[in-house]
């Protein structure tokens, strides 16, 4: 039996090698969970975007082309992702493809006409929520002066408030002029933030007003004020007019007719007109259906491809088109490309995750912590064989051999149970040889106790054997109830613990009282009952 | 080889003297604590795994000082910065903020990029914690140590007796207690090694204890055992498991001493943490946990009048 373990053992440790916990082989460590701050979320609800994230990120990650990923759900609300050999250049675009919702939507672009009748409606609310005091507290009055004069000195006046034509905003990037409908208002946060776009649907906003106004369209109030079925979105890259950059805003159905649930695959490619990186999809067969025919009725309108609430792209629809498009990338390298390419396939998160804990180890660090660590095993090992060869010669000897077997075990069992040794796992078998060493001194005790007593040698073992025994197991019972206690209520790290720790007591216990006793009868076959031992 | 053959200590006559000694460790241990919320805000100076926020170690290749590395990142407005073992390495830890931990290391990167030349420095590990990861690992620390009090406890009064079970968990407490004091008064970072440090000498502490009570119930049910002076039992089977004490502690604080040595910084503070605690198991074992059964026995009985009354009424109760 002990060489059926013992050959497992080595079996599985040739095969498989054990696995290193991300602090002793260096990658990336998350945790996530459903970013839900003021817990709105029903738990149910949770528990099912736990469940469709844990499988949407399984597929991301296993085409990351990491070597064994972790993407495991812990508890109900709560997903590891381990990522082996992540150092700290890849952390920032291993996270973006693990937290982005990829979430794609096609939507049609009205004309801002449809926003013009709200945008008094929207300044209010915004005055009303966030109070006059805090508006002008934003600092938009000192980096704007001379347009807050404006609105505050001719505020009254009634002026034109159709937006400035695009040609004037294409030329000079002028803000637009002072414009308000409401004499009652005098203050116009929002509105004076705009300046009309360069393309249909679209108001244009200068880069250091973004904040600014990103700000106000998160208010609820805001949110309600918008006409019906109606959604305001960014478009992802700034452009440059004049000396100026804007991003634009626009103006766009809230339904979206086609949505990336559709989508039959994505890849990555070169425009092969500008060489530029672009993502290429292809819809299913629903999804190209509904495609067609929506652009066959709406020839000439704008469309806008909405990847998490930007706008990508809003290409004019030029004619029906099929079951396939692409999104420019614009400035982004090919790498970019692919990645979105990767998580447009895998599919979209149903909800945002927030990242709770992120833990990267160098690589160096990793095997510095290997390499000492096995200096200090090594060295605790030679002190183990010399105090027990010295203070009881032929029986430590033995002893040793049983915790070789011991060291066997532990090491199978965790290569063949997949366990991931981390530098807290070894602290709990530094426990357990710690405990296997005493389960032999205890033994070797009690044979010397009843030697002395001036029983035969046989008798002795014997008696030995059994007299260590209570001690033995009740020590090792209150260590194995502890490690399952600590597995049960620990995290990650008490857990590692925990279970080296278990593995590592059942080892010592199954090696001191069988593995030593089969060592010593072996021993002892050699001698006559009566022949002195070497204890 | 023998050692401590035929002990016979008189551990248990100087209990007295054990007590004012665990006493006074605990006190300063508890004055530590108190004096660390008026200064530190926390009882113990947690480290990021625990209060949240962001960590980056960072590794110089030519000889830094921690003052260096502190004028590069602002001078008085530094984040707090720790020198990680003896090389030079630093760890720099920042409060939790909004910005993540690319924010913060960019901006490191950016000052220390400014100060120093950019070949002369790695960044090595990176952590972020949120504020909620902490707390609940805090707490179900906590809760996993009183758990495992309550089942060692049935465990060793359903194999021993009750009055055991309290004397070992009394033990254990004990040894937690004055290695919480230490790490508090000599403001040892408490990170998640160190937890798995605490965990591991409560599981050495029971170990020990038990092994010595072990031989008491032994002796206890051995023919005329309860008839025996309590006192002169407990110091007898002290004495008897002496050597077994010895031997097992001084190999596993030689190990640990060669863990310390050659371990490196990663686990060093680990590492303090055990040895402080395989000696304090011991002698909590030794002077603790066995005059705390003597005095639960003094104080309510060793459970034999129960045992007697249950057996037969009116029989004379041996105590």
């Amino acid at each position: 039996m002990i060489i059926a373990l013992v050959g497992a053992s080595l079996g599985y440790l040739f095969t498989n090698q054990i696995k290193l916990g991300l602090d002793l082989q260096g990658g990336m460590h998350l945790v996530l969970e459903v970013d839900d701050p003021e817990g709105i979320m029903a738990p149910e609800a949770r528990a099912d975007a736990i469940d469709r994230a844990e499988r949407i990120l399984r597929t991301r990650i296993d085409e990351f082309g990491v070597e064994e990923p972790i993407v495991q759900k812990v508890g109900s609300d709560r997903i590891i992702v381990e990522l082996p050999g992540i150092g700290l250049n890849d952390e920032s675009r291993a996270k973006d493809l693990i937290q982005q919702s990829a979430f794609l939507e096609f939507k049609l672009v009205l004309p801002i006409t449809e926003l013009e009748a709200a945008l008094s409606r929207i300044d209010r609310q915004i005055v009303g929520a966030l109070g006059v005091d805090s508006i002008r507290a934003l600092g938009r009055n000192e980096e704007g002066p001379s347009q807050d004069i404006q609105n505050l000195i001719f505020g009254g006046q009634g002026a034109d408030s159709t937006p400035t034509d695009s040609t004037q905003a294409d030329s000079t990037g002028v803000e637009q002029g002072p414009e308000v409908e409401d004499s009652s208002v005098n203050l116009r946060p929002f509105t004076s933030l705009l300046s009309s776009g360069d393309i249909e649907g679209a108001y244009l906003v200068g880069t250091e007003d973004i904040e600014v106004a990103q700000l106000f369209l998160a208010l609820p109030e805001v949110q309600r004020a918008l006409p019906r079925n109606t959604s305001l979105h960014w478009e992802a890259d700034p452009i440059g007019l004049g000396q100026r950059t804007y991003r634009r805003l626009i103006v766009t159905e809230e339904d979206a007719f086609v949505t990336g649930e559709m989508l039959e695959t994505a890849t990555a490619q070169r425009d092969p007109q500008f060489n530029q990186p672009q993502v290429s999809f292809q819809f299913n067969r629903a999804g190209g259906r509904r495609f067609s025919n929506f652009t066959t009725q709406h020839i000439g309108d704008y469309i806008a491809i909405v990847l998490d609430d930007e706008i990508v792209s809003a290409p004019v629809v030029q004619d029906r088109i099929g079951a396939s498009g692409v999104i420019n990338m614009g400035n982004s390298d090919m790498v970019q490309a692919g990645d979105l390419a990767l998580v447009l396939r895998a599919g979209a998160l149903p909800a945002r995750l927030a990242i709770m804990e992120e833990r990267t180890v160098g690589p160096s660090l990793g095997q510095d912590s290997i390499d000492r660590g096995r200096i200090a095993g090594l060295i605790g090992v030679v002190f183990v064989v010399v105090i027990m060869a010295l203070y009881y010669h032929v029986a430590g000897i033995l002893a040793v051999m049983a915790l070789a077997v011991y060291g066997l075990l532990v090491l199978g069992a965790l290569s063949a149970f997949g366990f991931t040794l981390t530098l807290p796992g070894m602290a709990g078998l530094i426990l357990s040889v710690g405990m296997a060493v005493d389960a032999n001194v205890l033994i070797f005790e009690r044979i010397r106790e009843e030697l002395t007593l001036g029983r035969a040698t046989r008798t002795a073992v014997d008696a030995g054997f059994a007299h260590a025994l209570s001690a033995i197991v009740d020590a090792n019972m209150t260590t194995l109830f502890t490690a399952l206690i600590l597995f049960q209520f620990g995290t990650g790290p008490v857990r590692g613990f925990a279970v080296t720790l278990a593995i590592g007591i059942v080892a010592s216990f199954f090696s001191a009282l069988y593995v030593t006793r089969t060592f010593f009868l072996l021993y002892l076959s050699r001698k006559k009952a009566s022949d002195p031992i070497s204890i | 080889m023998k050692l401590f053959n035929q002990a016979n200590f008189a551990f248990i006559e100087k209990r007295r003297r054990a007590y004012v000694f665990s006493a006074a460790l605990i006190l300063v241990g508890l004055a530590a604590m108190i004096f660390n919320v008026f200064s530190l805000g926390r009882w113990q100076n947690y480290g990021v795994d625990f209060t949240g926020g962001s960590l980056i170690q960072v590794e110089f290749h030519q000889p830094t000082t921690a003052a260096e590395l502190r004028a590069a990142l602002g001078g008085a407005q530094a984040p707090p910065i720790t020198r990680f073992g003896e090389d030079n390495e630093f760890t720099i830890r920042a409060p939790l903020g909004n910005d993540d931990v690319e924010t913060i290391r960019a901006r490191f990167e950016n000052q220390l990029a400014a100060a120093f030349e950019s070949d002369v420095f790695t960044i090595v590990r990176t952590e972020t914690v949120g504020p909620k990861i902490g707390a609940e690992l805090e707490r179900n620390a906590l809760l996993a140590i009183l758990f495992s009090f309550f089942v060692t406890m049935i465990y060793i009064a359903m194999r021993f007796e009750l009055r055991f079970g309290l004397a070992a968990v009394i033990a254990t407490a004990h040894d937690i207690l004055i290695t919480l004091g230490f790490l508090a008064m000599f403001r040892v970072e408490i990170a998640l090694p160190t937890v798995a440090a605490i965990l591991t000498i409560v599981g050495y502490s029971l170990n020990d204890t038990i092994v010595v009570f072990d031989r008491v119930r032994e002796n206890l049910n051995a023919k005329g055992g309860r008839r025996q002076d309590p006192l002169e039992l407990v110091n007898h089977s002290i004495n008897a498991t002496l050597p077994r004490t010895v031997l097992t502690s001084g190999t596993t604080l030689a190990v640990l001493l060669a863990l310390l040595v050659v371990g490196g910084a990663v686990i060093r503070d680990f590492t303090l943490v055990l040895i402080l605690g395989v000696a304090i198991g011991t002698y909590s074992s030794i002077f603790v946990a066995s005059p705390a059964l003597l005095e639960i026995q003094k104080r309510f009985g060793d459970g034999s009048a129960i045992r007697e009354r249950r057996k037969k009424r009116g029989a004379p109760a041996t105590a």
